[in-house]
């Protein structure tokens, strides 16, 4: 079962007795993998809790399928995860995490050259097989480009989609941060992007730094949705349809109910696209 | 061209402090410095807090700059291996004993052993807790895989408890503490100190021994009413009849 075409959430222990109390009408709800690998206890128990009343995406932030090598035994968690709770999507990110037997924690770039496109594809391939599921891949919020990259990043992603047959994430908020970073339109970066391959889309927040050239925007999941990512979210709801969107808030979680009132946003545009299509 | 597996080492060395590899670039390349501190930011705060999220309590007690530093100095030398934070930290306590401008704090070491078992307790198996009708006392029990006895040569107890939200920062000096840490039947995670003579009979109980043989070391009712209560023995692997 695909995640439904609505609004979630990601989930934090926190909220947790807000969402039993109040039983909030979203769509689904996001975990992070590496936070539920533990045996059992509070984080197992609230998650079948949730399962019982939501769609489940289970989203991965520590496989590193962007890097050099993947980590067998993680997989394997992972794995086992998604085969325990059978979540509505799985995805990860375009991005390296570990090098060597290190894990630095953080989603770190790579180059777009002809050697890491054969060898993400490896990696997509083979997260898919062992998982026995298709992937959605994220596209990644940068900060630096490499001098080695030949390839367009939407057009790496397109190759990885056609040739491994994954789906992609489509996280809004990336998009806006990469392409004002690197002071390259947004409008173009999706123009150029596969946007049928789209199971899902992120928002999330960002902060800001100024650097003599302009803005640097950081990708740090700890406020509310800009309003520019807000626009880019409608202009690519306009060009795709509905699709699974989530609100994520990492850092400084707020009270319960200021997330809901984000997704409320996102759901009033949602709606909005809806009602148009219908009218078509 | 490089190999991916150098692109990645070269960037790694630059997070660690290296200097920048030349092939990190920006539209002005002036700036690739700037933007590439954002990933050693990013990697460097999010590895100190999720630290400072595992040992709360060393952190009050040292201050969140000198955790911070300590976290540093830590990360250098005992990086998580695996992308399950929770798992991570196994060797701070250790650390703690062995990083000189902590020598003054020797009690430390004892509350980062509190704080790693609390989060063993946290994410310890799901058991099924014994039905005390079915107990035998003439063989070894089940004991939750969450339960842990510590054997603290500090008060580590009472400085951990002094230091939970509200509570007043007391630390006491001196005397050895006994720390029960368990996994409650809602889930959350007890620390108590046990008396020596408790001790003694929990410990006999996860050496292996049967009730009979706990109840050599003390009066077996109060620990064992605190086993049951919290669901603390759980059914046996194997189910067969005591034997008288």
């Amino acid at each position: 079962m695909p995640l439904p075409p609505t609004t979630g959430l990601g989930f934090k222990p926190q909220h947790f007795a807000s969402i039993r109390e109040t039983r909030p009408a979203l769509g689904f709800f996001e975990i992070h993998a590496e936070n539920y690998l533990g045996a059992g206890g509070a984080p197992h128990a609230m998650l079948t809790a949730l399962r019982q009343d939501y769609a489940i995406s289970i989203h991965g932030v520590g496989l590193s399928i962007g890097g050099p090598s993947l980590d067998p035994a993680h997989l394997a968690r992972v794995k086992a995860l998604c085969d325990r709770y059978q979540p509505d999507s799985f995805s990860e990110h375009l991005a390296w995490s570990s090098h060597g037997n290190e894990y630095l924690n953080d989603l770190l770039p790579l180059p777009y050259t002809q050697a890491t496109l054969d060898r993400v594809c490896d990696h997509v391939d083979w997260v898919q097989e062992v998982m026995g599921r298709r992937l959605l891949l994220e596209n990644p919020a940068t900060y630096v480009i490499f001098a080695q990259s030949e390839i367009p990043e939407t057009e790496f992603m397109t190759e990885i989609a056609r040739r491994t047959g994954c789906g992609l994430l489509l996280d809004v908020n990336n998009v806006f941060v990469s392409c004002v970073n690197h002071r390259t339109d947004p409008l173009a970066w999706l123009d150029s992007f596969p946007l049928d391959r789209v199971g899902e889309i992120h928002l999330g927040g960002h902060d800001e730094e100024d650097l003599p050239s302009g803005p640097l925007l950081i990708d740090s999941h700890g406020r509310e949705v800009a309003e520019p990512v807000w626009a880019l979210y409608a202009e690519v709801l306009d060009r795709a349809g509905s699709l699974p969107t989530l609100v994520e808030w990492d850092n400084d979680v707020p009270a319960f109910p200021v997330l809901l009132a984000e997704a409320a946003r996102a759901s009033d545009l949602l709606a909005d696209r809806r009602h148009h299509a219908a009218a078509e | 061209m490089q190999p991916q597996s150098d692109v990645t080492a070269l960037f790694r060395a630059a997070l660690a402090g290296g200097s920048v590899p030349d092939f990190v670039t920006a539209k002005r390349s002036n700036e690739a410095a700037q933007r590439f501190a954002v990933y050693r930011n990013n990697v460097a705060h999010s590895l100190r807090e999720a630290l400072a999220r595992r040992f709360p309590v060393v952190q009050r007690l040292v201050g969140a700059q000198f955790f911070a530093a300590m976290a540093g100095e830590f990360i250098a030398e005992h990086p998580p291996r695996q992308p399950v934070l929770q798992e991570w930290g196994g060797d701070f306590a250790a650390f703690l004993t062995q990083f000189p401008p902590v020598a003054t704090l020797p009690y430390l070491a004892d509350v980062a052993r509190i704080e790693w078992a609390r989060g063993l307790a946290y994410n310890a198996a799901d058991r099924t807790p014994i039905d005390p009708d079915a107990l035998c006392d003439d063989r070894a029990l089940n004991l939750h895989p969450g339960l842990q006895m510590l054997r603290l040569d500090h008060p580590a107890v009472s400085i951990w408890q002094a230091n939970q939200p509200g509570g007043d920062g007391r630390v006491l000096a001196r005397g050895t503490e006994v720390a029960l840490i368990w996994r409650r039947p809602d889930l959350s995670v007890g620390v108590q100190a046990l008396d020596l003579t408790d001790a003694a009979f929990l410990q006999a109980l996860v050496e292996g021994g049967s009730l009979s043989d706990a109840a050599r070391f003390a009066d077996p009712v109060p620990m064992l009413t605190l086993l049951l209560r919290e669901n603390q023995i759980c059914t046996p692997s194997e189910d067969t009849p005591c034997k008288a």
